[in-house]
């Protein structure tokens, strides 16, 4: 499971977590997210998000 | 109690109330708009034709969607007056409304050129949804789009535009595009791409003047040329709203002063995002402004007795969306160095480096915007 960051506003998406709210469950993985979707904090494009070092 | 107040439902105001709200359900909230409460993305509007999108396809919730979502009592199209810090109330077109907190995030206001000419006011500008549905308008039967200013909002209009098929006139002062963000190679780059993409630079003149002429505009430079348009749009910079709060008696400079708890002046009152400038800092870009806006989300649910906490800023890069030529770019905040540049074409590489070697900041075109994330981890925190 890796986590992802918004470069824009550093909005962390953790794919162990998924995001409920979203109907996105826990365990989706980064590719599996639409192409088309934003991210919740400042609508920035999935473009603009990166994979995470994880400790 | 009496409630929490937002002033400003853009990024900052609906930012803020959605992280309050995750910690605190039961507290009372207000929020003040001049618009029609419409939630968007800002930054979409001057990409708004590479997404096939009209100023409607933009809005992501709409006032009442937004109402129900934060559990918030929002008032629409209303001007709050004045602010009376020591009653803790603000007046709104002759109401009065208590407030236990206060928060400020009422944006920023685009600088108008100081133009002659008899056509000034068929100038557009564009720093909400609201302005950009009459540009958009008024677009309709136009061929020839010039834009004054080629910082970040003027570029990537130029593109949005170019890419929609207009013709599109670009006049800056300075003498490359993005000048107070890129070193003068990197901003060659963007010029040269944009052109190639079919957009006229006028750089290294003013405009001064739009009159009408034969239901044209023609904008004039300080040397005399001059260029006929039918739609003008003015993208020369934000400056932050302060009247209100200095009226107020809060402290203001670039912006309204606040610490690294979002506090003004006043302890009940805080500020943020382009209205606000943080421990010194006036950076009016969503990175910083989220950020602000969780720290400030969390210490509004906090009680009375609890530390309030203080924002930090992450290396948040500026992403300029010329798509003929993307920009990821990091001024350094530390000016103590100096640009070094390798790369061919379009894709360079700059880093901003200081006297021991080490990267302060970096800008990247073209196709080195690709290695972002190695530049990312190697250069220091906006603010720590």
């Amino acid at each position: 499971m890796k986590k992802w960051q918004c470069i824009v506003c550093g909005f962390e998406y953790d794919e162990a977590e998924g995001m409920p709210d979203e109907d996105i469950k826990p365990g989706t993985k980064w590719e599996d997210i639409p192409e088309d979707w934003t991210c919740p904090d400042c609508g920035a494009p999935k473009d603009d998000f990166e994979m995470m070092e994880v400790d | 109690m009496d409630p929490i107040i937002i002033v400003g439902t853009g990024l900052a105001g609906y930012g803020t109330a959605r992280e309050f709200r995750k910690h605190d359900k039961e507290t009372p909230l207000v929020l003040i708009t001049r618009d029609d409460g419409a939630s968007y993305y800002k930054p979409d509007l001057s990409e708004a034709h590479a997404k096939e999108a009209s100023p409607d396809d933009l809005i992501k919730k709409n006032v009442d969607a937004m109402a129900e979502e934060l559990d918030a009592t929002i008032h629409t199209h209303r001007q709050v007056e004045s602010i009376d810090p020591e009653a803790r109330e603000l007046s709104l077109n002759g109401d009065t409304l208590k407030y236990h907190k206060l928060v400020l995030a009422f944006g920023a206001d685009p600088i108008l050129l100081n133009l002659g000419g008899d056509a000034t006011q068929s100038v557009h500008k564009v720093n909400n949804l609201a302005d950009y549905r009459s540009f958009r308008s008024h677009l309709g039967d136009a061929k020839h789009v010039a834009i004054l200013g080629a910082g970040l909002i003027g570029c990537e209009f130029a593109n949005d535009l170019v890419g929609a098929g207009y013709e599109v006139s670009v006049f800056d002062p300075a003498g490359w595009p993005l000048s107070q963000l890129l070193p003068e190679a990197c901003g060659h780059a963007v010029e040269k791409e944009l052109a190639r993409a079919g957009v006229h630079w006028h750089l290294g003149h003013a405009a001064v003047a739009v009159h009408e002429s034969n239901e044209q505009l023609q904008v004039v430079l300080d040397d005399d040329d001059s260029v006929y348009a039918d739609v003008v749009l003015s993208a020369v910079g934000l400056r932050a709203g302060v009247s209100l709060a200095q009226d107020a008696g809060l402290e203001t400079d670039q912006g309204i002063k606040v610490d690294r708890t979002l506090a003004t002046s006043d302890p009940h009152i805080y500020a943020l995002g382009d209205c606000a400038e943080v421990d010194g800092q006036w950076r009016p870009y969503v990175g910083p402004l989220m950020q602000c806006a969780r720290t400030l989300g969390k210490t509004l649910a906090g009680g009375e007795g609890d530390t309030a906490g203080a924002v930090k800023y992450p290396t948040l890069p500026i992403i300029v969306k010329t798509h003929v030529c993307p920009v990821i770019v990091y001024p350094p905040v530390d000016k103590h160095g100096e640009w070094q540049v390798e790369g061919d074409g379009a894709n360079l590489e700059a880093r901003f480096v200081n006297e021991d070697g080490e990267l302060l900041g970096f800008a990247l075109t073209g196709d080195a915007t690709n290695k972002r994330r190695d530049y990312l981890k190697d250069a220091p925190p906006l603010m720590d």
